[in-house]
This record gives structure tokens, C-alpha cells and sequence, in this order.
């Protein structure tokens, strides 16, 4: 059974292409990472599979509701903790839990006992009747998850879930979510721009990246694809001759230059150390930093788009920038 | 197409959000009551053109201070969305499964609600002042006027709201929209002074009827007969509603 079902879903604002003709399938009963740095088109794939958004062309489904179609199936069918909070701040974190209830058609026996379940889920019983403007940035994020999940939705679609909170909370969300998806059997759809959110969640993950997806497959075969084990060094002198005689060599895996570091993956990295500053002082070049770690999804991220993530969210700022515009002539 | 639920809890909002922000009650009385009370003790002795002589000028004012307050609040209440949108309330809004317009009526049943009181209030401490009502049927009737003011304005509101992208554009709809809207409904004064050009503006501004038809139910004196004035009130209103509606069903959530 398809939880989602994505094809060719496109959306422009304006002249800016924001997501671009991506297609994808989520199984029921999958945690699956949307994955990119900010404004690589994450948030707009969620709000046109939550409806909040019209698609520009493409078709897109969830639990077999077209997006375009059948709006309220699908937004009965759906949880949503968007990006930034939606929470009704004059209200007690109760009242917002009884309010959602209430839209989504729940009786009242109904309410009384699921709004108890997800308060106790996330903690927050003892806090139910205070004010959500007296709640910290965490508690808040909490009620929302708390919220999404009352009229139990098929599936549960989470915008950047820990983004801005502390280590700790997001450790405490992080294992609500796995729990939740575990035991709930909820399809769970996030977004995130932390790769080691990614890698420790998902089932499965999506690498965004203006507007197109790169990559997509489990954390684990996409490090794969690196190989072993990631040695980075830092050089110093023209890298040409020695970047030359690196591709001839036949066990290493991929070589990436990015400014004085050269990444390289291959097996056993540790043993081969001694070899490459060999061959690094032979082409005349220097070595002053040897770094050796098992791959994460951050190197898969520069394997793919030749950046890091932290780069492409310097220069995606612009392209934002660029989308604000668009939109704002649009609704002018 | 309607959810009755969905309507209510959103009215069920509002009133939650009025009862608990007591210094708004407080704010959006005290600007009417002061209007009142200088303006009416202000001109208390003056003859004014278009009103007779033994109808002092407080009597003729409370109409049209309840409609002003009846304005204000209504067209506030409809931009309101837009504190919605600000603190991201409006998309959880947006993803219930629940019909637009069921959101767009219970969001006036609020607004009507909380507007009708803070005209009650207004016109209770009117009262204690000295204002005097012709006949209870004709003050039910102005209730019905009052109620016809606030949807209007309220589905005013809710266009603009649907048309800006954020609040930036309060102060113009306040001073382009709102402040002309009130000048030229003869709130403060009686349209016969008007020079003839802006009386046909007049004529185009729905809370000239709205108010017309409180001093026509209140006091007993008008420019036009009371049925016609509620039938203008009544196509104002269902127009505003629609448009409201139309606007709000065609903005995007985000």
C-alpha cells in the first residue's frame, strides 16, 4: 500500500521554479526523510501534499486521495506540524488540543480520551491549562506533535520537527517520532536540514536539492555508495599532479576537491593514510591535516551536488530571496 | 457544505480569545464612549442644520456612534485573519477537513458576537447618560440592524485580509477604507449638509443605511424609511458575505 504517492509534482512562483518535476513512492508504515538545505523546495512539497498549496503541474496522492481532488480526503487522512508554530497562543494547550478535535468531527467521549493519550504521549498533562504564549519553544513543538496525532491520521507529515530547539529536546522528539512510528503504525513524511536527523530516523530519505531530488534511498546504501570510510586532508601547494594520480589509483573510491581539503573514500582508510601524504609529498604538495570517519549523509550531500550544505544554504539565499519576490508580486 | 461543528468551535474561539483580553474590551469601548461623550457634550447647546430643535444632538448621536463602534470592531475582526496568518494559526486552520465557508461563517458569528456586545455595552452606558429608546419592538429591530452592519463589515474585512499578505497594509485600509467609510455615513452629522457630489458618495457607503436605520429604529428619525434601509443592509450584508467568502476560498493557506 502507497502512503504517498508523487509524480511529477511541480510548483513555480512565478518565474521561480521552487520544486521541480520530483516523483516518489512512500510505503505505508515508512519514515521517509525529506532531506536538502533551506529553500531546496522541502516545505513546498509539504504544503501541496497537505493542500495548502495548488501543484503548478504533476500529480500527487496520499493514501490514494488526489491532492487536487479530493482536499478533504486528504485532510482528514493527514497530521501536520508545520515549520514554524501553528498554535493559537491565547488559548491552554488543552483548548488548542479540543479545538483540533473538534474540526476533525471527534465525539466527545472520543476527544476526552485521545486528547488525555497524546498529552500523556508528549508530556504535557501537567501543563494542559496553561496559556501556550507561557510554554517554551520545546513544549510548544510537543503540543503540536500531540495535536497532529489526536484524530489519527494515516499519515503525519513533520516540517523541520526539531529545528531551533535545544540537544536535549530533540533528542526527547526524536524518540517520540521513532516510537510513534513504530508502535503507531503512522507514516511518518519530515523534512530536515540536520543530516544526522536524517540518518538516525529515517527508513529512507530524499536528497533535495533546488527543487529536484538528487538522491533517494535508505541512509545506509546511500553511504554505501562512498564506500568505506571518508579520508579528508588538508593541503597546501597545487593539488593538479596529485589530484592526476589519485584517479589512477584503483582502490579509491571518489576523490572531491573543495577548497584546501580533498575528500577521498576508500576501504580500510586508516591503512592507506601513510600512502596518500606519501603520494602527496611525491606531486609536491603538502599535507597538514589527516581526518579519517565513516561517511555520513553530509558527505553523501557533497558526493552529490559537489557542496556542502552549509555552501548551498549561502547561495541558496539568494534564490530565496529571489522566491520572496516572486510571491509577493503574486498576491499584489 | 456546512459544518456546524467547525462553525462553532471558531466562534467558540473568539469568544475565548474576547473574554481573556479584557484591555482590548476596554480599548475598543473607550474610543466610542469618548466620541460620545465630547462630541455630544461639545455641540450639546449648538443648533445644527437638519436636526430639529427639540431633538438634542446626544440623541441624535448615539446611532451613530454605535455605528461607528459596529465598523470598526467588524472590519477589525474580519482583518483579523491576518493575526492568524502572522502567528501561523491560520494554517492549522487551513488543513482541517472542513469546508471554507464554514470558516468564513464562523468567524463572523464571532465577530458578530463580540461587536454586538461591545454595542450593548455602549449603549446601556448611553442610557446612564440620559438616552431613551421609543419602543422595545423598534429596539429589537435595531439589534437586527446592528447585526447587519457587523457582517458587513466583517465580510470587508475578510477581502481585504484575503488580498494582503500581512498586516503592513493595516494603517492604509484604517485611513483609506475605515476613516472615509465613517465620515461619510452621516454618523456625526446629517447628510442633507452635504454638498451634492459627496451626498452621491454617501449613497454607495453601506453604513449610511446601517446607520440610518439605528435612528429610524432608536430615535424615531430618518432619511429614508426603515424597511429600506434593511433591505440595503440585507444586500450589503449577503454581498460582503459572498465576496468574503470568495476571496478567502481563492487565498492560499500559506
Amino acid at each position: 500500500m502507497y502512503a504517498i504517492k508523487v509524480d511529477n509534482l511541480t510548483k513555480k512562483f512565478n518565474d521561480v521554479v521552487a520544486v521541480d518535476h520530483i516523483s516518489f513512492i512512500v510505503d505505508a508504515g515508512e519514515l521517509f526523510g525529506l532531506l536538502g538545505p533551506n529553500g531546496a523546495g522541502k516545505t513546498t512539497v509539504i504544503n501541496m501534499l497537505s493542500t495548502l498549496l495548488k501543484p503548478t503541474s504533476g500529480y500527487g496522492a496520499v493514501v490514494g486521495f488526489d491532492i487536487s481532488k479530493s482536499k478533504d480526503d486528504v485532510r482528514c487522512s493527514i497530521g501536520v506540524v508545520f515549520q514554524e508554530p501553528a498554535l493559537d497562543i491565547k488559548l491552554t494547550g488543552r483548548e488548542n488540543l479540543e479545538f483540533h478535535a473538534m474540526m476533525y468531527g471527534l465525539g466527545k467521549e472520543e476527544r476526552r480520551k485521545r486528547i488525555k493519550e497524546v498529552l500523556e504521549l508528549v508530556e504535557l498533562t501537567e501543563k494542559e491549562s496553561v496559556l501556550v504564549e507561557k510554554y517554551s519553544g520545546g513544549m510548544k513543538r510537543r503540543l503540536e506533535i500531540a495535536r497532529g496525532l489526536i484524530h489519527k491520521p494515516k499519515v503525519l507529515f513533520l516540517d523541520e520537527p526539531t529545528l531551533g530547539l535545544d540537544t536535549q529536546t530533540r533528542r526527547h522528539i526524536w524518540n517520540y517520532i521513532k516510537k510513534l512510528n513504530k508502535e503507531g503504525e503512522v507514516t511518518i513524511i519530515l523534512t530536515s536540514h540536520y543530516m544526522e536527523e536524517a540518518d538516525f530516523l529515517c527508513d529512507r530519505v530524499a536528497i533535495m536539492d533546488n527543487g529536484k531530488f538528487v538522491a533517494s534511498d535508505s541512509p545506509e546504501k546511500l553511504k554505501d555508495i562512498l564506500g568505506g570510510d571518508v579520508v579528508s586532508m588538508e593541503i597546501e601547494g597545487d593539488p593538479e599532479s596529485l589530484m592526476g594520480q589519485l584517479k589512477s589509483l584503483e582502490w579509491i573510491e571518489t576523490s572531491t576537491k573543495h577548497g584546501e581539503v580533498l575528500s577521498l573514500t576508500m576501504e580500510k582508510g586508516e591503512r592507506r593514510i601513510p600512502q596518500l601524504i606519501n603520494a602527496a609529498q611525491k606531486n609536491g604538495v603538502n599535507v597538514t591535516c589527516v581526518h579519517l570517519r565513516k561517511p555520513s549523509l553530509e558527505d553523501v550531500f557533497l558526493h552529490f551536488t559537489g557542496r556542502t550544505i552549509r555552501e548551498q544554504e549561502a547561495s541558496q539565499s539568494e534564490r530565496n530571496r529571489a522566491m520572496i519576490r516572486a510571491r509577493m508580486g503574486r498576491r499584489r | 457544505m456546512i459544518n456546524k461543528t467547525a462553525l462553532y468551535v471558531l466562534w467558540l474561539r473568539e469568544m475565548k480569545r474576547f473574554v481573556r483580553a479584557k484591555s482590548r474590551v476596554v480599548g475598543a469601548l473607550a474610543m466610542p464612549l469618548f466620541f460620545l461623550a465630547f462630541l455630544g457634550l461639545g455641540f450639546r447647546k449648538m443648533t445644527i442644520p437638519g436636526i430639529s430643535e427639540d431633538v438634542n444632538y446626544i440623541r441624535f448621536l448615539v446611532p451613530g456612534i454605535l455605528g461607528m463602534s459596529l465598523l470598526f470592531s467588524s472590519t477589525f475582526g474580519g482583518l483579523s485573519v491576518l493575526w492568524d496568518k502572522e502567528f501561523g494559526f491560520l494554517k492549522e486552520i487551513m488543513v482541517a477537513p472542513v469546508s471554507r465557508v464554514s470558516i468564513v461563517l464562523g468567524r463572523i458569528a464571532g465577530g458578530v458576537t463580540t461587536a454586538l456586545i461591545q454595542s450593548v455595552l455602549i449603549l446601556a452606558i448611553s442610557f446612564l447618560m440620559g438616552f431613551k429608546i421609543i419602543s422595545v419592538l423598534l429596539f429589537l429591530l435595531s439589534l437586527a440592524f446592528m447585526v447587519l452592519i457587523s457582517v458587513t463589515f466583517l465580510g470587508l474585512g475578510l477581502i481585504f485580509a484575503s488580498k494582503m499578505k500581512d498586516i503592513q497594509g493595516f494603517s492604509i485600509v484604517m485611513n483609506f477604507v475605515i476613516f472615509p467609510l465613517f465620515f461619510l455615513s452621516g454618523a456625526l452629522y446629517p447628510l442633507e449638509n452635504f454638498p451634492a457630489w459627496l451626498r452621491y458618495l454617501s449613497h454607495i457607503d453601506p453604513l449610511t443605511y446601517g446607520i440610518d436605520g439605528l435612528r429610524a429604529s432608536l430615535i424615531g428619525i430618518s432619511s429614508y424609511s426603515i424597511v429600506f434601509n434593511l433591505l440595503m443592509m440585507v444586500i450589503f450584508s449577503s454581498v460582503m458575505i459572498i465576496l468574503g467568502t470568495y476571496f478567502f476560498e481563492k487565498s492560499e493557506g500559506v
